[in-house]
């Protein structure tokens, strides 16, 4: 009796998990593909759509408000390419260096601010509203200090991305559930190992959300420095082309130079935020199919 | 490996190493209530390779028992000792790290326990073996059903190396099918390792189905009210009625302890 149950208990425990496991039902590669790629598209063309009808309604002179293609037409003008290529590669080498010590920075104050308490309380608050506080409002203060510099253009960039990226850590740290911990120190991670293997791959979720809003600000803030603090000793820069057009009231490099912003931002995030995050979420399970 | 392989030598060595947990006089309050505290005057020996299952109605302060005895928490009072080293601990929870792969959560307690790079791939697939879940190295938690991770939990546990597995009520969240299953592995894996278990639950069937010695707590304070041999041949099951009959009769004492708190 005892012996035909034993084999039973097996060949059932087999059943059961040949049972649970539930068999990958996702779509095609290329169906995802389009799922995903389409809607954005479709979004854009009816916005250059629409915007082409009100140019097309003239309820404004068109030296006002240029057309998608008059725009076109002036980024593709054989002086321009060069001035804002070299205005893109300023402004990308000064958001890289920028938004590259923001990471350095907010990620040692993070981890600081999560591991002591003491510092949280005192400190948090602080770190919280610089947070809320547009980091263009120290553009002024920058340039008396350290006059029309890149150093000016660095602290505005570190000011507006270094806090919510030490607030990002803080909260991932903050929302490691405990029981991992116990379980760390169980199989015997002490001091720099609990760190490594347990703490830091817990908070990463709450961190890169905080790296992809860093980066968001530190975009930002670099545009409104660039915009602000102008000298042709800083070299080229998107703001200042943005600024040049405004000053010669040109006003299709101006819609250009907003578009080209616009697309860098949501490019990085597209390029290295996105796929990122998808990959924690679905590797941790967090998110369906 | 000693823990694991249960071969001649190991036995002779489990033999000299006659006691694996020892608690002299344990006591336990949190600095919080002032009431009565969770844990009183607690005695307990476990023997090496001894399975022992903790039973008690909630508040009895069996998750701090464990605690106490893998050291995530200090005594009040009196002596925790765990004569045969390290003591692995499993939770209800399969508390696996989500963010690696069923195999890197095994891998990643063989590296903590200080196992040399090269053998922790070997002995990592040896033991998703030994729980029944080959082939599942690259399994994410999250694809794994209840029971699959805590097989892997226990996989885990097993790579601590420990000579004493505390399992904190490492079954409570299974449905009835999936959890006779792994009574059965549990107890083929404990008698092929000749690790020291202490099991604790408030299922008291289950304590009587899986252990050679059933100690009842009781509940603020947390007292060990009795205990009781289970002289019932493995294999069980649970329908049995032997376990059926002992399970009964520790069910009454337990429900007369649970009396006096509403008087």
């Amino acid at each position: 009796m005892a012996s035909d149950t034993d084999v039973e208990l097996s060949t059932l425990g087999a059943g059961l998990d040949a049972l649970e496991i539930q068999s990958p039902q996702g779509k095609a590669r290329w169906r995802k593909v389009v799922g995903s790629v389409l809607p954005p598209v479709i979004g854009l063309l009816s916005l250059l759509l629409l915007w082409d009808l009100v140019v097309a309604a003239q309820l404004k002179p068109g030296y006002l408000l240029p057309g998608p293609g008059d725009v076109w037409d002036e980024l593709t003008q054989d002086w321009t390419p060069d001035l804002i290529g070299q205005a893109i590669w300023g402004s990308i080498r000064r958001a890289a260096i920028g938004y590259g010590s923001s990471i350095v920075i907010g990620t040692l104050l993070g981890l600081a601010l999560g591991q002591s308490k003491l510092l949280r309380k005192t400190y948090g608050p602080l770190l919280s509203g610089l947070q809320s506080l547009p980091s263009v409002a120290w553009v002024p203060v920058m340039i008396i200090w350290f006059g029309i510099t890149p150093s000016t253009i660095y602290a505005v960039v570190l000011l507006g991305a270094v806090p919510s990226i030490a607030i990002g850590l803080m909260d991932g740290l903050d929302r490691v559930p405990p029981i991992y911990l116990s379980v760390g120190r169980n199989l015997g991670a002490r001091g720099l190992d609990s760190i490594r293997f347990v703490l830091l791959p817990a908070a990463l979720p709450g961190y890169v959300s905080g790296l992809k809003q860093g980066w968001a600000f530190s975009w930002r803030s670099l545009m409104a420095a660039e915009l602000i603090a102008i000298s042709p000793a800083l070299g080229p820069g998107i703001g200042q082309v943005l600024d040049l057009a405004s000053n010669t009231l040109n006003m299709k490099l101006a819609f250009g130079i907003i578009i080209v912003i616009l697309l860098i931002g949501v490019g990085i995030n597209l390029i290295f935020f996105a796929p990122l995050e998808r990959r924690l979420l679905r590797t941790r399970g967090l998110t369906r199919s | 490996m000693t823990a694991l392989t249960g071969s001649g030598t190991d036995k002779a060595d489990t033999a000299v190493l006659t006691e694996a947990v020892r608690l002299v006089g344990v006591s336990k309050h949190f600095a919080k209530d002032q009431g009565a505290p969770v844990l009183d005057g607690i005695d307990l020996t476990v023997a090496a390779g001894e399975f022992v299952c903790l039973l008690g109605a909630s508040g009895c302060g069996k998750s701090t028992l464990l605690n106490l005895i893998a050291g995530l928490d200090q005594a009040s009072s009196g002596q925790v000792s765990v004569p045969a080293g390290r003591a692995a601990l499993m939770f209800q929870e399969s508390a696996l790290f989500p963010w690696l792969s069923a195999g890197r959560n095994i891998e990643l307690a063989l590296r903590l326990a200080g196992v040399p790079r090269a053998e922790r791939r070997p002995e990592t697939d040896r033991l998703l073996e030994l729980v029944r879940l080959d082939g599942a190295y690259n399994k994410r938690v999250h694809e794994l059903s209840g029971g699959m991770r805590q097989r892997v939990a226990l996989a885990r546990a097993l790579a601590q190396k420990a000579q004493v597995l505390l399992m904190d009520e490492p079954f409570a969240a299974l449905d009835a099918i999936t959890r006779d299953v792994l009574h059965e592995e549990l107890t083929s894996l404990w008698q092929k390792t000749g690790v020291a278990i202490v099991f604790v639950t408030h299922n008291v069937r289950e304590a009587v189905r899986l252990g050679q010695r059933v100690i009842l707590l009781s509940s603020r304070p947390g007292r060990i009210v009795r205990e009781w041999q289970v002289a019932i041949d493995q294999p069980r099951r649970i329908e049995d009625q032997p376990v059926a009959d002992l399970a009964r009769e520790i069910t009454d004492q337990l429900h007369r302890e649970i009396s006096r708190h509403g008087k």
